[in-house]
Parts: structure tokens; C-alpha cells; sequence
């Protein structure tokens, strides 16, 4: 039992001191909170943040809950970042209302506070650094008006309808297709949580509901995958036109081999760099607009190894 | 092998009164909580501030309360894989009430604990009456209220904005000390009480040593099996309306992933997964085990993933101590 105590004790001081080592003396520190940690899409994020942290010569923490739906999770994490007096804040918040108290308490500590990815629904952060979803979404749907011939049925498959990136491209895809192409019929919008599997299961269906189907368009990467799954299981490759959106292994295979047509990219690393970027201008007292636009990209088959593509494509 | 179960759990009978005077166990975790709490003080200036400490506190408060109702179900040797979504489910009712159907705020709160006591009372019966073994009862419960959440609040979440009051239930402040602090504290005396001066702790512990003899002994061990279950749910109701106060929210998909959180407290604190043994005390070192730890460990910025890592290793070597100091017995 002594062992175990010693063991447990020595654990906690070896933790400690390699934390030292790391502890940055006179930098500026600058917390990212972030809505994820472990997807792809987030590790991005994280890549440009640090990037930026080594341009700038700051320190960060790049730190998100494991799945979207932790609201308390994200708030503990911003609570902690804000004991440790940092000198700026950027947080992408999941549920922008329930951490307004401990932004005010940012603001009243004259830490600023950027906002990046769907950021915060808030007079409080100094800048947001995103991606514009709904013109990104609007131009995925002029690619597919193009590839689908402008008629035709399409479906749409989304990851969920009360996030602000959910809501934003299925209205920039749906809106601009009904106010273009009033030949192209919109059969189904549905919702697969961004769930590999059960975005698979909703395409399927749908693709079997309506035989005629023309084009197909994933929201997310989780969304994307499942229709590439759903076009692969029921040997519709060719007859479908795929449209995903971020990258990802799959789809970017699936683009290779011909199987998706093309994806929409934002900028993950950008978004990142961006953010980070913005807190050291706000820290210096620089002058910010109001929203930071990271740029979307449309990729395909042949764009999809240049060099200004792939950096921003994750596997 | 079952002779050896049976002579274990007789042993267990007979030392039962020998373990509230047994407190190794107990000191050896909390010097680890205090041992981790210097460290980190020495570590980084930002960790023992007044904000932080009560940051802690805070984190602690509601996944606290779900580790004691959960304390009480795994000393009757059984499990509750529900108390997470339960907690949701109550908080979701908590928002009907109040912010759909504008009831007083009274009315909400003792309808997000009725709702976690009906849950609790339902998987007591399934478990108790219908024998169903209590992983399969209380998993169908976690799945049902998870479902339930999100079809009650139509997916999306439920906001408190027209009663600001109601946030004072958890974010109110004693002397700088949140509510929701003030009411896991309680809770736990309750419970504590609860455990050790009534009838039903007795029997709790007597269901888990040995419900075959309880059963002999003529004690009535559905009813309190009910009991007991009903109770947990009415901790997870609890837990379910300061999450709500706290986020000022109630989240539909926020749940899964805590029960497990609750029981690593438990255990920590010395609750045995076979039954018969742990103390509400225990839990409650426990569950500031896991929140000091995730704080402190935030605090030095460690990197994310290596925190995981590292209060999985302790979680493994908690238990591990208990398993010696039975041996040692």
C-alpha cells in the first residue's frame, strides 16, 4: 500500500516537473478553447494556433471537450483558463449563452476575448475569425447546380439543425438553390449528428426513397463520409453526384477515385492562425474588424494536390 | 470460485462494523488529495487563488452529487449506467416546467427531482421485481432518457433567460461560495445520514454483503431495493437542476459519459464494485480527486490527451490500494 502511495505521490511530482519545463516565463499566454478536440477538423485548428503562437512568440493551450454536446466541460475549461490570468482569450463557444457570465468576467479583467470557428453570440469578443458558412454552402450548390446539369433532385444530408455552422450551410445551400435553379428540386434535408455510421444508414434511405436522385450533398465531414458510403454500398457510383465539405481520408480518397465530384474546404489552419493572431492585435491595442473571413476553397479531383489546396486539407 | 465469493462476502459481513473505525483507506486518499494540492500550489502561483479554488469547487459540485447517489447503489452491490442522462432528463423537465409552462420556479425544481426519483423508481422495479440484472435496467434507462431529452426539447436547448432567479439556485453566492458548493456539501451530510443513522443505510450495506441473508432475515429486500434505486434517481434529479441553473440552460444532449465519471469517484473513494462496502465521505474525496487533478493538471497546461492519460493511471491505481488493503486484512 506504501508502494501504491509512493507510486501515486511520484506520478503527480514527475507530471509537475516536466510541466515546469514548459512553463513560459515572460510570454504572453493566450488560451484556446475550442469546441473539439480529438476530430481532425480541430487538430487543424490547433496546428495553425501554434503556428501563430511561434510567429508571434506567445504562449497557448489548445484545449476542447471530446464531443460537442459538453457545455459544462468547455465552461470548467474556460473558468480554468481564466484562473490563470491570461493576457488574451479565443474561444469558439458550444453554447455561447451559457458562458456569458465568465466572458463578462474576461471583459471586466480587460482580458480580450477573440471568437473563432462559430464563435461567440456576444457584443463581448473583439473579432471573429470564421469561415463564412453561408456563402460557402451557396457556392457548393452553384457547383452542383453546374455538375447535375441544372435540374434535377438533390438531397441533403447535415450534421445538426441547432448549430450555427449546421443552420448556415443548409440554408446557404438550400437558399441559393431555390433562388437560381428552379429546376432543381430539393427532396430531403436530414440530420445524422455527423455520425459516420448513421449518416451512412439516412443516405442509404434516401437514396432508395428516391430513385431519381441526381446529386447528393454532405455538410460535414461525417455527413460527407456517410453518403460516400451510402453511393458505395449501392453501386451508385457515377449516377450520384457527390458534393462533402472539409476533408478528411475518405474524402479525399473518394474525390480521388472519382467517387465524390468535389468538397468545399474551409481553412481550419487559418482559422487558427487567424484567432491567435487577433489576440496578440487586441493585446497590442490594435484596431480589429468585426469579423476576421478565413476563406473557403472548392476542391476536386484536379486542385486537390496543388499548393494551395493541400495545406489546407487534413487526412 | 463461488465458495471463495461466498466466504469473501461473509467476511465482509463480519468486518462490516469493524469499517467506519477501518479509515486507512479514507487517510490514504485524502493525503493523496492533499499531497496533489501542494504540489500543484508549488507548481504555479494560479493554482491555489480564491477564484480557482472555487473553480474547483464548482466542477465538482454537480458531478459530486451524482457520484453520491451512485455510492449508494453500488454498495447494494448493483450499478446505475443512468445517473448521467437521468440528470439531463430532470434538467429538461426542470425547463418545461419553468420556462414552457412559466410554473413558479418551486414547481421546477421539485419537478426535475420527481422526475429523477421516478427514473430511480423505475429502475429499481425493473431490477427488484422484474429481475432484471441492474446493468441491462439501468442501460435501457441511460438510453430511454437520452432519447426522451431530446424529444421533450425538441433537440435544442432549453434557456432560463425570462427567470434570472433561477440561476441563483447554483451560481448565487455565501461569502463568495457558489450555491451549487453549498448544496453538494448538504447533499452529502444528507447522505451521509442517511447511509450511517438509518434503517435504509443498514440495509443498503446488508443488500450489498449478502441479499440472500438479508432476504432471510426477513427483510423485505424488493421494497428497499426500490428504495435505494428511487433514492439514487433523486440524487441524479438533484444534479440534473443545478447543471440547468449552472448553464442556465437545460443542454438535451449533455449526459452520457458522467455516470462513468460518478462511479470512477466512488471507487476512488473506496466503494467496493462487489458491494457491502464504501462511505459517502469516501466518494466525496473521491470525486475531488478527479476534479483537483483535471484543474491542477489544466492549470500547468498539460496537453490535453496526456491529462487523460494520466487520471486513467490514477483511477487504475486507486483501486489497486483498495484491492492491497483488503488483502492486508
Amino acid at each position: 500500500m506504501k508502494k501504491v502511495f509512493v507510486a501515486l505521490v511520484s506520478l503527480v511530482l514527475i507530471v509537475t516537473l516536466f510541466s515546469g519545463l514548459g512553463l513560459a516565463k515572460e510570454k504572453l499566454y493566450i488560451p484556446v478553447i475550442s469546441k473539439g478536440f480529438q476530430h481532425q477538423f480541430w487538430q487543424a485548428v490547433k496546428l495553425g494556433a501554434e503556428q501563430a503562437a511561434k510567429d508571434y512568440n506567445v504562449e497557448i493551450t489548445f484545449e476542447g471537450p471530446e464531443s460537442e454536446s459538453q457545455v459544462d466541460k468547455q465552461i470548467n475549461m474556460l473558468q480554468t483558463a481564466l484562473s490563470k490570468n491570461p493576457d488574451a482569450l479565443c474561444f469558439a463557444a458550444l453554447d455561447s449563452k451559457a458562458a456569458i457570465p465568465l466572458l463578462e468576467e474576461a471583459k471586466a479583467k480587460n482580458i480580450p476575448v477573440v471568437g473563432f470557428d462559430s464563435g461567440v453570440d456576444s457584443d463581448i469578443p473583439v473579432t471573429t475569425a470564421a469561415t463564412d458558412n453561408v456563402a460557402a454552402a451557396a457556392y457548393a450548390a452553384d457547383k452542383m447546380a453546374e455538375l447535375i446539369g441544372y435540374e434535377g433532385e438533390v438531397a441533403v444530408i447535415v450534421h445538426d439543425q441547432t448549430s450555427r455552422t449546421g443552420i448556415d450551410r443548409r440554408d446557404g445551400f438550400v437558399n441559393r438553390i431555390k433562388e437560381k435553379y428552379p429546376k432543381i428540386k430539393i427532396v430531403d434535408i436530414q440530420y445524422g449528428g455527423g455520425d459516420h455510421l448513421k449518416s451512412t444508414d439516412l443516405a442509404k434511405t434516401i437514396i432508395q426513397a428516391h430513385p431519381n436522385l441526381k446529386g447528393f450533398f454532405g455538410a460535414n465531414e461525417g455527413s460527407a463520409v456517410g453518403v460516400i458510403n451510402a453511393v458505395t454500398e449501392l453501386n451508385m457510383i457515377g449516377k450520384i453526384v457527390v458534393i462533402g465539405y472539409d476533408s478528411g481520408k475518405l474524402q479525399l480518397n473518394a474525390i480521388r477515385s472519382g467517387l465524390m465530384a468535389g468538397a468545399i474546404t474551409q481553412n481550419p489552419v487559418g482559422i487558427g492562425y487567424k484567432a491567435v493572431e487577433a489576440a496578440v492585435k487586441a493585446i497590442n491595442g490594435e484596431e480589429l474588424p468585426e469579423v476576421i473571413d478565413t476563406g473557403f476553397y472548392w476542391y476536386d479531383i484536379n486542385s486537390i494536390d496543388s499548393s494551395v489546396i493541400k495545406p489546407l486539407l487534413y487526412e | 470460485m463461488n465458495n471463495k465469493v461466498v466466504k469473501t462476502k461473509n467476511e465482509v459481513i463480519q468486518k462490516r462494523s469493524l469499517l467506519r473505525s477501518d479509515s486507512k483507506q479514507k487517510l490514504l486518499t485524502f493525503s493523496s488529495l492533499i499531497v496533489m494540492f501542494i504540489v500543484f500550489s508549488l507548481a504555479s502561483p494560479n493554482f491555489a487563488t480564491f477564484n480557482n479554488i472555487v473553480g474547483i469547487l464548482l466542477s465538482t459540485a454537480v458531478n459530486g452529487v451524482l457520484a453520491v447517489g451512485v455510492t449508494f447503489v453500488i454498495i447494494t452491490a448493483g450499478i446505475d449506467l443512468s445517473v448521467g442522462t437521468v440528470m439531463t432528463f430532470a434538467s429538461v423537465m426542470t425547463g418545461v416546467f419553468i420556462a414552457f409552462w412559466n410554473l413558479p420556479i418551486i414547481f421546477g425544481i421539485l419537478g426535475g427531482l420527481a422526475a429523477g426519483a421516478l427514473c430511480g423508481f423505475i429502475n429499481g422495479s425493473l431490477i427488484a421485481k422484474m429481475k432484471l440484472p441492474p446493468f441491462i435496467a439501468t442501460l435501457g434507462m441511460l438510453m430511454m432518457t437520452k432519447g426522451l431529452s431530446l424529444v421533450i426539447s425538441g433537440t435544442k436547448p432549453i434557456y432560463f433567460l425570462e427567470t434570472p432567479v433561477f440561476r441563483k439556485i447554483s451560481m448565487g453566492t455565501v461569502f463568495g461560495i457558489p450555491n451549487a458548493v453549498l448544496i453538494f456539501f448538504a447533499a452529502a451530510i444528507i447522505a451521509n445520514f442517511i447511509l450511517t443513522k438509518t434503517v435504509l443505510g443498514r440495509y443498503t450495506y446488508a443488500l450489498g454483503s449478502n441479499e440472500e441473508a438479508a432476504r432471510l432475515s426477513g427483510i423485505n429486500v424488493d421494497a428497499w431495493k426500490i428504495a435505494i434505486y428511487t433514492l439514487g434517481g433523486l440524487f441524479s434529479g438533484l444534479a440534473g437542476v443545478m447543471m440547468a441553473s449552472r448553464l442556465n440552460s437545460a443542454q438535451p444532449a449533455l449526459g452520457q459519459g458522467y455516470e462513468l465519471e460518478a462511479i470512477a469517484a466512488a471507487v476512488i473513494g473506496g466503494t467496493s464494485l462487489s458491494g457491502g462496502e464504501g462511505t459517502i465521505l469516501g466518494t466525496v474525496i473521491g470525486a475531488f480527486i478527479m476534479s483537483v487533478l483535471i484543474n491542477g493538471l489544466r492549470i500547468l497546461s498539460i496537453p490535453q490527451e496526456w491529462q487523460t492519460v494520466i487520471i486513467g493511471a490514477i483511477v487504475i491505481m486507486a483501486v489497486y490500494a483498495d484491492i492491497i488493503r483488503r488483502r492486508q486484512r
